[in-house]
């Protein structure tokens, strides 16, 4: 099995990877909830019912041949920090992560599927992806929980479908989301409305990390809350076919942007890049919302020599825990703020400012020349 | 109520059943703190400081889950299960529920491909993929291995259940297919 340092160091395959729209559309993800018959959810079960469930279902799940070879580790033996790195990566759940005997979380190498065993269910089968790929993300899932149900004993009703600890979650066990960058929407004030669409259609409207936390760096989840009465295929139908239409907003907005308040843009695009450039202190909020900045600029751009995988790694790179990972300490809040500037500062050496380019009507269409070279 | 650690009032009451026996804590602010009893959702709050002094008291009034003692207060002050069986134990006032939660109450995607015994009465045909759609006329066919009772008798409370749902296509095809699978009951 692989090393947590091994399974960390190298970026996961959606990282690096561009999907459809993923100028948009950071990553679909899908999870399935699933349970085992004869045991009580984990949440009212005692302690040895789900050490007892997870010595049983561990090696199965370690034998998968999706999950050959990747990570696999109990969290009695996952040190605080590591598992905050996990939820950084979106590899588990906050809630997942704030739990430890009788837990423990299966990864493959490539970091695209996990599985959390005894989260509030007994498994939590997740398959992550970059852009809009929801049909993709389910396809990995559904072929690892087929493998599963046949070798371990789900607890499936013919009228409820499969049962979950939470009734929000019967029926399919499904929860499909995506997360998307909407900067555009923001600054032209159109996204109060698009939240309230998306609601309208009973799908579920969040924050970079889930469940009742704020929209940081620009940065939406959108997910379905309906699992049963809808078979899985449609409710991704579903789901895609809205997404699509936030894309479009959000790229008509974009377009407007850059016709229409090209001076604001600039500004705000340059002074993004200028603190993030030379700031030797740096909150993550502050940090996720300029660089939600200097990414619309790479996308529009407006910055020169700036890739967006390196804008979203360095997203992934300056979260608390990824900084202590990297510092091998635990670091109080002043130290995370003045490593986290010093790692963003280095990280955009590589960048031409902004500011290096002509004003937009001078250059028609091609690429700007650089001026380093002058 | 007095705090079971200190003196002060309580403000925090935890209740956990641990097979089928009900175990109850109070808890001032303080303490409940002190405990880490923050959050609903985390588990075993009841073991992390329950000392067999504390008392137990067993339920008789309401509904509760044979498999695993869970309680219908619990379900409705918590909105989770304790098990899979306490969809069956709690099956009144399920669909009310669940209607207010999803699409539908029936689900209609993803089917283990092998059954477990648990759930014998799985249909042996396909389900449409479109909900509104009226079921095709009812399967004459039976299926060959003969059934025991207990299938009969799973499908009789589908039946029974769906009549009282007013689902009478659904009620239709299962009283058919419970009579296919009985050709030498007498009739009744």
């Amino acid at each position: 099995m692989m090393r947590f340092a091994t399974l960390i160091k190298n970026p996961a395959d959606w990282m690096k990877g561009a999907g459809p729209h993923s100028d948009v559309v950071m990553t679909s993800r899908v999870r399935l909830a699933r349970n085992l018959r004869g045991y009580p959810f984990p949440g009212f079960s005692q302690e040895r019912q789900r050490i007892e469930l997870l010595e049983r279902a561990r090696p199965v799940v370690e034998d998968l041949p999706e999950m050959r070879d990747g990570y696999s580790e109990d969290y009695t033996d996952l040190s605080k920090i590591r598992k905050q790195v996990l939820v950084e990566r979106h590899l588990v759940s906050r809630e997942h992560a704030a739990r430890s005997t009788g837990c423990a979380v299966v990864v493959d190498r490539k970091q695209s599927i996990s599985i959390m065993i005894n989260e509030e269910d007994h498994f939590r089968i997740q398959g992550i992806r970059p852009g809009l790929n929801l049909a993709s993300a389910y396809e990995v899932v559904d072929r690892v929980d087929t493998e599963l149900e046949s070798l371990l004993p789900y607890a499936f009703d013919a009228k409820l479908g499969y049962l979950t600890a939470c009734p929000t979650n019967l029926g399919t066990g499904m929860r499909a989301s995506v997360m998307l960058h909407l900067p555009a929407l923001v600054l032209t004030e159109q996204i109060n409305p698009v939240i309230k669409a998306v609601g309208k259609i009973g799908l579920a409207v969040r924050g970079l990390y889930g469940e009742g936390t704020e929209a940081l760096g620009n940065l939406f989840q959108i997910s379905n809350q309906h699992t049963l009465g809808e078979a899985e295929p449609e409710i991704i139908a579903q789901i895609e076919k809205v997404i699509e239409g936030v894309v479009r907003s959000e790229t008509t907005a974009r377009a407007k942007l850059k016709e229409d308040h090209q001076t604001m843009l600039r500004d705000q695009v340059g002074r993004a890049f200028a603190i993030l450039r030379y700031a030797h202190i740096l909150t993550s909020k502050e940090a996720l919302n300029l660089l939600s900045m200097l990414r619309l600029g790479a996308d529009l751009d407006l910055v020169g020599n700036c890739d967006r995988s390196l804008i979203d790694m360095l997203l992934l790179e300056i979260q608390p825990a990824h900084l202590q990972l990297n510092a091998a300490r635990e670091l109080s809040p002043e130290e995370r703020d003045s490593m986290r500037a010093e790692i963003t500062r280095a990280r955009l050496q590589s960048i031409d400012g902004p500011g290096s380019f002509p004003p937009s009507n001078s250059t028609p269409g091609g690429t700007p020349s650089a001026p380093n070279d002058e | 109520m007095k705090c079971d650690v200190c003196e002060n009032e309580a403000t925090v009451f935890l209740t956990q059943i641990i097979n089928g026996q009900m175990t109850t804590v109070n808890l001032c602010e303080t303490c409940s703190k002190a405990k880490g009893v923050t959050e609903e959702t985390g588990f075993g709050l009841a073991e992390a400081f329950l000392s067999p002094s504390h008392r137990t008291e067993a339920e008789t009034m309401e509904v509760v889950c044979d498999a695993c003692g869970f309680t219908a207060s619990q379900l409705k002050k918590i909105g989770r299960m304790g098990c899979p069986e306490c969809y069956a134990a709690f099956r009144d006032g399920l669909d009310g529920l669940l209607r207010n939660m999803h699409k539908g109450t029936r689900h209609v995607g993803k089917r283990p491909s092998h059954l477990s015994p648990v759930t014998p009465q799985m249909l042996p045909r396909q389900r449409p993929s479109v909900v509104q759609q009226p079921p095709p006329p009812a399967p004459a066919t039976s299926p060959s291995p003969a059934p025991p009772p207990a299938d009969i008798a799973k499908l009789r409370a589908e039946l029974d259940l769906a009549v009282r749902e007013e689902r009478y296509e659904d009620a239709a095809r299962l009283k058919s297919e419970i009579e296919s699978l009985q050709p030498k009951a007498s009739s009744k």
